[in-house]
């Protein structure tokens, strides 16, 4: 018995030790990433965060944005385009030559199907190419090929020819290869069963395999038509713990932590093996306040919360390096994008606000708040600032899912949340934070303004306006002054902007961090 | 335990093939019975929690129509009771449904994660049996000395200790500082893909197909998640072993041993144990069971794609299909192992047959 145990032992440590530390490979970019999220990788599906990044890698799209700088657009498998006089009627020319993975050319047929079936389907991104006025029965006429290497599409209304730009540009308007997908068809789903888990696009990189909340593979197109990507394969892996993330990042084996928290961060910075990449993300850090509650219901108050909150302690102590202030609906990086930041914290203000509004006392309030960091440290710290004016906050602490069912069912008082643009143009903000038509609870489009039960038919109508505003410029002016009467009165604290962060080791770079998930980019990444 | 397998009054009566048949009808009915009474459970659960199914499958920014269509696509429409039938007709089928999150159907991703979980669950089971036994026998037969002390020790942070951190500090010693285990994960992604997927267990897989480098580093990869579960079940088995085993060296059997001067070696391992193993059988079947469904933590920190991560995972999301598939499987393994410790402790004490 002795004896089996101490072999045993030393078996195992014998092997252990043999195969400790393997660096990743050469030619193989390796990231450590919480990627449960992904649901589906076809591109008229995906719609979270790491399936929109998968999917930026593995197909093209008509157009693009300039990742640094988004009112520079490119073509991408358009070579060119042009909006007719009517506003309504777009013409793009297919990049000649160019062909999928599968060896297929990309003809406007493709472009058309591809966009056809993402009306048709009507997934969960589908609004953003139907909101032009598409539906099932009427898109193979609007979006159609003239001949081979021409697509035509035309609107409902005439729009701002930008509003139709950006939205080709998100993940949703990626071109698939449509004689693969047509073959893997069943039934009536468009290749949509088959597209979940496979990839048929033009891009930089083609699926290897996804192993629902396990890894992705993507293996590199040696003859993508921007060159061939730097790196033969990447592997996402999934990890949970960012503690992991960070073992894994220091000892080599994996190239890039994706999910490194503000502590680690700090740590991270003293090693010199590795790195650190940022980059503005568009994604908002805001406190809601419901309507439905008579207190919040009141301007002042609304006001004297957003002078209430100690915005500089927050990002210095909580946030710093992860999120930066920013006070409007347009966060940096989008066309209008407004950085007056006119609230700080100033208690004296507040009170006399809440005195105005009949509450010099205060009042009782409830915050739901996803268990998570950050959401649960600021909450905490907005607790104690509010304190200081009388408002007693009590958080109600709650799984993600379970927030979210609560917000949507306009259950809450206030609620600390997070907004991502589905798109790269300004009305994929401007319309959830300013615009209500109805708010019933039977409301067709159920924005963030009806969550919090707030309907201003001012700021509704000039939003609406803005989008069909043809001139970029006078464009860009409406968006400003919508946000700075938004900023005064919506009931809205918007309180930050993330910043997506990357730690990755010294020998490896060139990963691409877009102002969305749809334009993280994997191709230029190399390993010295 | 279930009961059924004790012979029952009526046995003589009714002859013996009878009885097996008629004992063989009890043990199947009533496992059904327990199942359908996990899945009504589960399912009542699954429909209490506060959090909107439909929200999981469409994710939050999915206009009306989009999110009504969902709902009514996942029969969430229909009275709980319409639901619950159409879920168990369907599962008498042997279709479990799809899950929302992965797009797969629940069995195939239960065959992708529970064998992750089961090669896990086993090795750290082993480390207990392998480690637990003897150190509880050593302690029993040294009672108050120092080993005594150090059992006791080694099972008080087995039980105490968090996972999650017994974890990190496992990876940052062993791992991260003296480089002896490899790190998080089940493979490196240097030998991913050289093992074609036959049980889904890799030490096994790549046993069989003699790919050694990749056995090698598999190896590397589970000995430092397994210890760390293992220590949980070690902790248990040497702390019940020491206490069988003292209870058994106090009979007058053990003594009447000693008295015909056989050496202590002998007492211990060959009467006494006998009669320890019996109700250690059960001991290390239930430990068993607890590390297969609760190694959710484990599995979190060693980023390894099991079962409780899965389950977890669907219950956040309300992915009612994932978590009832799971629950059967989880329930499958419970009664299977509490019949076969059934079956093992009639083998292993005469009195139960």
């Amino acid at each position: 018995m002795r004896k089996l145990l101490a072999r045993t032992v030393g078996l195992a440590l014998a092997l252990g030790a043999a195969a400790a530390t393997a660096q990743t490979p050469k030619d193989t970019v390796v990231m450590a990433k919480q990627i449960d999220d992904i649901i589906s990788l076809d591109p008229a599906e995906a719609f979270e965060f790491s399936g929109s990044e998968a999917v930026a890698n593995l197909y093209d799209r008509l157009i693009g944005h300039d990742v640094k700088d988004v009112s520079k657009l490119y073509g991408e498998l358009a070579e060119s385009w042009r909006v007719a006089e009517d506003g309504k009627t777009y013409t793009f020319k297919i990049r000649p030559n160019v062909k999928f993975h599968s060896g297929n050319p990309v003809t406007a047929e493709d472009a058309a199907w591809s966009l056809q079936r993402v009306v048709i389907l009507n997934k969960s991104p589908g609004y953003i190419i139907s909101q032009f006025g598409f539906t099932k029965d009427n898109v193979a006429q609007r979006i159609r090929a003239v001949d081979p290497s021409t697509l035509v599409i035309e609107t409902e209304k005439a729009l701002a020819p930008t509003f139709l730009y950006y939205c080709l540009c998100a993940v949703v308007g990626s071109i698939v290869d449509a004689k693969l997908v047509k073959e893997h068809v069943k039934g009536d789903d468009l290749g949509n069963e088959w597209l979940k888990t496979n990839s048929a696009g033009s891009g930089a990189f083609k699926l290897r395999a996804w192993k629902a909340n396990e890894s992705y593979s993507l293996d590199a197109n040696p003859s993508w038509f921007r060159g061939a990507p730097k790196s033969k394969r990447v592997v996402v892996r999934h990890v949970v713990e960012p503690a992991t993330q960070r073992l894994l990042l220091e000892k080599g084996d994996v190239d890039y932590a994706r999910n490194m928290s503000k502590d680690q961060l700090v740590v991270l910075a003293n090693n010199r093996d590795l790195a650190i990449d940022r980059g503005n993300k568009g994604t908002l850090y805001y406190v809601g306040l419901n309507q439905k509650n008579p207190s919040l219901a009141k301007p002042e108050v609304r006001e004297a919360l957003k002078w209430l909150v100690d915005y500089d302690a927050i990002e210095k102590n909580i946030v710093a390096g992860r999120y930066v202030q920013h006070q409007a609906f347009l966060p940096r990086g989008f066309l209008g994008a407004l950085e007056e930041k006119p609230y700080r914290f100033d208690v004296a203000k507040a009170k006399a606000l809440l005195a105005k509004a009949g509450l010099p006392d205060g009042f009782s309030l409830t915050m739901d708040v996803e268990n998570a960091s950050p959401f649960i440290d600021v909450a905490q710290a907005i607790q104690a600032n509010w304190a200081r004016a009388g408002v007693k906050l009590t958080l109600v602490p709650g799984d993600g899912k379970q927030v979210l069912t609560k917000y949507r069912a306009r259950n809450h008082d206030t609620v600390i949340y997070r907004w991502g643009p589905d798109y790269q143009d300004p009305h994929t903000n401007a319309e959830p934070f300013a615009m209500n038509e109805d708010n019933g609870e039977n409301a067709k489009s159920k924005t963030l303004a009806w969550r919090n039960a707030w309907a201003d038919p001012d700021m509704t109508r000039r939003a609406a306006a803005a989008v069909l505003e043809r001139d970029a410029k006078k464009r860009e002016a409406a968006y400003r002054d919508l946000q700075r009467d938004h900023q005064r009165v919506s009931p809205f604290v918007i309180m930050f902007q993330e910043i997506e962060v990357a730690a990755r080791r010294k020998n490896v770079d060139g990963f691409i961090i877009g102002p969305n998930f749809g334009t993280n980019f994997y191709y230029a990444i190399a390993k010295n | 335990m279930l009961g059924p397998l004790t012979r029952p009054w009526w046995a003589a009566r009714v002859g013996p093939s009878a009885a097996f048949l008629v004992a063989t009808l009890r043990v199947v009915s009533i496992v059904a019975l327990t199942f359908v009474g996990l899945l009504l459970v589960t399912f009542l659960i699954g429909r209490v929690v506060p959090v909107d199914p439909v929200l999981a499958a469409v994710g939050d920014r999915a206009p009306a129509e989009v999110y009504e269509r969902v709902r009514v696509e996942l029969g969430l429409h229909l009275p709980l009771h319409e639901q619950f039938r159409i879920y168990l007709t369907k599962v008498l089928h042997g279709d479990f449904g799809r899950s929302v999150l992965t797009a797969n159907p629940v069995l195939a991703d239960i065959r992708r994660v529970f064998p992750a979980t089961l090669e896990l669950a086993t090795l750290g089971t082993l480390v207990g049996v392998f480690l637990g036994i003897p150190a509880g026998v050593v302690a029993a037969t040294r009672q108050g000395r120092w080993i005594d002390h150090v059992v006791r020790v080694i099972g008080l942070l087995g039980y105490s200790v968090p996972v999650f951190w017994l974890g990190l500090m496992g990876l940052l010693l062993f791992y991260a500082h003296l480089g002896w285990a490899a790190g998080p994960g089940r493979l490196d992604v240097a030998f991913e893909d050289l093992v074609t997927p036959v049980t889904g267990v890799i030490l096994l897989d790549s046993a069989l197909q003699g790919e050694w480098s990749v056995f090698r580093n598999a190896f590397a990869h589970i000995v430092l998640p397994a210890a760390v579960l293992g220590s949980f079940s070690l902790a248990y088995i040497s702390r019940m072993t020491r206490s069988f085993m003292l209870e058994q060296l106090g009979q007058e059997y053990v003594t009447t041993a000693r008295v015909k001067g056989l050496s202590e070696q002998a007492v211990i391992w060959r009467h006494a144990m006998g009669n320890v193993l019996v109700p250690l059988i059960t001991v290390v079947a239930l430990s068993y069971a607890n590390l297969l469904e609760g190694s959710v933590l484990t599995e979190t920190v060693f980023a390894w794609p099991g079962l409780g991560m899965y389950i977890t995972n669907s219950l956040l999301s309300a992915d009612m299909n994932a978590v009832l598939g799971g629950t059967v499987v989880v329930g499958t393994v419970f009664i299977g192992l509490n019949l076969l410790s059934d079956l093992l402790y009639r083998a292993a004490d005469p009195r139960a047959r």
